[in-house]
Formats: C-alpha cells, structure tokens, sequence
C-alpha cells in the first residue's frame, strides 16, 4: 500500500517549517499515526512537512516548577525518561507497541487528538499546557480546551505543537493511568480508559483532575468527578461514589469495540483504578 | 528525492519517490526479501527492522525519513556465516512455523536482548507485543528467545520443552 503523492520537505529549523505549511500541508514527526492515514488513503496531505530533522526538540527540559517535553520526544522517552509524572509516563509506555514508541512522539500524539489515544488522557489529567508556535508567535493552550473533537485539536494550520508543558509533582500529589486495550489486557488503544491526578492535605482530597479516553467523542475531563473527590478523605468508598460521575458531560459512543452500555461501564471502573492508583502513588 | 543510508554496514543510494515506503526500498532497490510485509497497516511487526539501533516497523517509515540513517535487515544479522544467537535459539527450540514473522520477530527479540540481557517470560512477551504470529507458535518463540539470552549470557540455554525442560 502506497500513500498518494505528495511533496516532501525536510526543515531543518522551525522558521523554514512555517514557511512550508499552507492549505493542503500537514506536519508528520514520527508519522506513526499519519502514515497509516495515508497508506490506507483516508487523509492525502499535498505537503508533508516532516520536523524530525529539526534540532532542538527532542529533549524533556527542567523549567522549576514544570517540564517541557518537545516535540521529537518519543514515546519510548516519555515512558523511561523518570522526569515525567506518573499518568502520562504510564499512557506513554502503554502507547502502541515497541516499535511504535521508538518513532512515535509524545507530542505528535496529542496533536492527533484520537479519541482512543492515551497520552491525551494523560496530559489532561496532569494540567498540560500545548505550546503551539507559527510565524507569528506562540499560544499556549490548556489541555482541557486542546481536544475539540474526533482528531480535531485546537492547533491552527499555520502552527505546530513545538511541546508541551506539565507540572512537576509536587508534595502531596499523584497521578496514575489505566485502561483496557483492544487487543485485551493493556496492548493497542483504549477501549476505555482513565487518567487522575489528585493532590491530598490534612488527609482529604484537596484538587483533582480525571481524564476519560476510548469512550466519548474526544478525550475529556470529567469535571464531576473531580468535584465530588475533593473534600473526601480518598476512602474506597469515596472513590466508588464519586467514579459513578465518570459520565456526566460525556457522549459515549458505541464502536466495534464495545457498546454504550458497556462502555459506560468500563469508564466507572477505569476511573475506580486510577483514581485509587493516584492516591496510592502519592 | 535522493537518499543515502547505511544497510547492513554497506552504503547506499537510491532516488525515490517520497511515498516509498522504507519496506518497499529494502525490499525491492536494494533486493533484501528477508524483511516481509505482512499486514502493512502497522500491526503485525513483520517488516521490523533496526534503524539507529532500535526496531522500527519499516511499512510505517518513508524511506525518506531514513535518510543518513544506520538500517539493520535480518540479513545484516549472522556475521561470517554464523547465525546471530537470536537465529540460532528459533532454529534450535523450532520457533517458527509458516516462517513469516521470523524475521521481524528475530529483530524485535534481538533489540529487547541489548537492552535486557536475562528477561523473564514476561518481559519476553511484552517485548515482542509489536509482532504478530499468525500460527500462533509464540510458546516456541519464547523459548528460543530465552535460549538466544542464555547463550549471549554466556550460559548454557535451559533444556527444550520435549527433552523435558519446563
């Protein structure tokens, strides 16, 4: 299977790559999603501008109170690299398979924006900024308002996401991933799958970000329950009762991998492990 | 386009349309049949070769992409007529059936032992997730891959199955 041609360039800085996009361009890093798209001839970009010849973003960097990790991270990186915090090491490790986390990037994956990735449950859950850049500066853009729909960002055409912004773990906080994969057990993408941060004093549940992945229209918080984990003291119980608001706000979708029902199922118990995982990990 | 890599310790240079795919310029400008294409969307890791090191699944790369970079093929694995130990552990615990993942599953299994010289069963089977068996011979692969270990190790490799080895 061969894509349909299409021009190639190869930038070696960011100012040539904005130079190269326009209508019909897309950005590829590792293409571990894109080419596929291609090969299978459901997306025929006119110009593929490939950024992995660019220095200078294949590094995680230390900024103090956050890290950066750049768009030529790879997976593999994300997973190993022990600066990342737990929920979007773990949807790293837990992306694709070897091969693919040796060429696919963390960024790369979150501009995808597939409703079944895990990294985007990840940064969600982390408090994630995107840092889009074009030739006429720079956004920054919360993970929250990032996904707009079934692999649809809220990236420009004229942008690219050069990284990506997560606060370190602080004291008292935790986070955690979880899912149940297509092909069973946790290999291939999210049937459905959860991602929560939490961060805990006095022993009570002080803020909290959970994030849902495979079950809805796009990756999403799920702001309910959040709401009704912080003040609790983190018990089983509190946890189970604040899980059965995994779905408010959501519109699960029913796909070859399972339906609604069943689906809506899986978000609670998804949402019981990794909240219960972050707590733990604290 | 015109690109320049290394393949099995030899340069070489082809132009190439930018579609083509890094499977289909080993397979068919350079001649190396041994690395397969089997479901070319991405899953089934037959086509897995190591770029700089690493396996990568070469029906997901643009031949492009690998330009200047070191390419290893499941020809570029037994030096001198020696099999590489990974070959020799699927020849001595009969880890192949039809054959066509073999290839794919020796460089998958050969990365994971650079990188873990003694893995357990477990990490055995997760380190070849990315490839497929479609025989679903996977007990006998993960015997030859422990045997491959063991002989890297320096060891001798644990009985087969049928001489009574667990």
């Amino acid at each position: 299977m061969y894509p349909r041609q299409f021009d190639y360039v190869a930038p070696g800085s960011l100012d040539e790559a904005f130079g190269a996009l326009g209508d019909t361009s897309k950005v590829m890093a590792g293409g571990m999603s894109l080419i596929p798209l291609m090969k299978m001839r459901l997306f025929s970009p006119g110009t593929v501008v490939d950024i992995g010849r660019i220095g200078g973003l294949d590094t995680i960097d230390d900024h103090g109170d956050h890290i950066s990790i750049g768009a030529l991270v790879r997976h593999a990186e994300t997973a190993s690299s022990g600066a990342v915090p737990t929920a979007l090491a773990t949807a790293a490790s837990l992306t694709g398979d070897v091969q693919v986390r040796n060429r696919g990037t963390t960024c790369g994956a979150l501009a995808h924006a597939d409703v079944a990735a895990d990294q985007p449950a990840g940064a969600l859950a982390c408090g994630a900024v995107m840092v889009a850049q074009s030739a006429s500066g720079t956004r920054e853009i919360p993970a929250s308002e990032f996904f707009v729909d079934a692999l649809t960002s809220a990236l420009h055409h004229d942008e690219i996401l050069t990284s990506v912004k997560i606060p370190k773990a602080g004291d008292g906080e935790g986070s955690a991933y979880d899912k149940l994969g297509r092909r069973g057990g946790r290999s291939d993408y999210a049937v459905a799958g959860a991602a929560a941060w939490v961060k805990k004093s006095n022993g009570s549940i002080e803020a909290a970000r959970v994030a849902l992945t495979g079950v809805g229209t796009k990756p999403q918080l799920a702001d309910g329950v959040a709401e009704a984990l912080v003040g609790t003291d983190g018990s089983d119980g509190a946890v189970e009762a604040a899980a059965d608001r995994a779905l408010e706000g959501v519109t699960v979708l029913e796909d070859l991998y399972g339906s609604e029902e069943y689906k809506s199922h899986l978000a609670k118990v998804y949402v019981t492990r990794a909240v219960k995982q972050a707590l733990a990990n604290i | 386009m015109q690109v320049s890599m290394t393949v099995n310790g030899r340069d070489v240079s082809a132009d190439v349309e930018p579609r083509t795919l890094l499977v289909h310029f080993i397979r068919e400008e350079l001649r190396l049949t041994g690395t397969h294409v089997g479901c070319e969307t991405g899953y089934c890791g037959a086509c897995t070769v190591h770029v700089d090191g690493k396996p990568i699944k070469s029906c997901t790369m643009l031949a492009v992409q690998a330009d200047g970079a070191t390419v290893t093929t499941i020809e570029g694995m037994a030096s001198n007529g020696e099999l590489h130990p990974v070959q020799e552990g699927f020849w001595e615990r009969h880890g192949l059936q039809c054959g066509f993942c073999t290839p794919g599953m020796i460089m998958s299994a050969a990365a994971l032992l650079e990188e873990n010289e003694n893995p357990s069963e477990d990490e055995i089977r997760h380190g070849i997730e990315g490839n497929l068996c479609r025989c679903t011979g996977y007990h006998n692969i993960v015997r030859a891959v422990e045997y491959a270990g063991a002989k890297m190790r320096g060891e001798e490799p644990p009985a087969p199955d049928w001489e009574g080895g667990d």
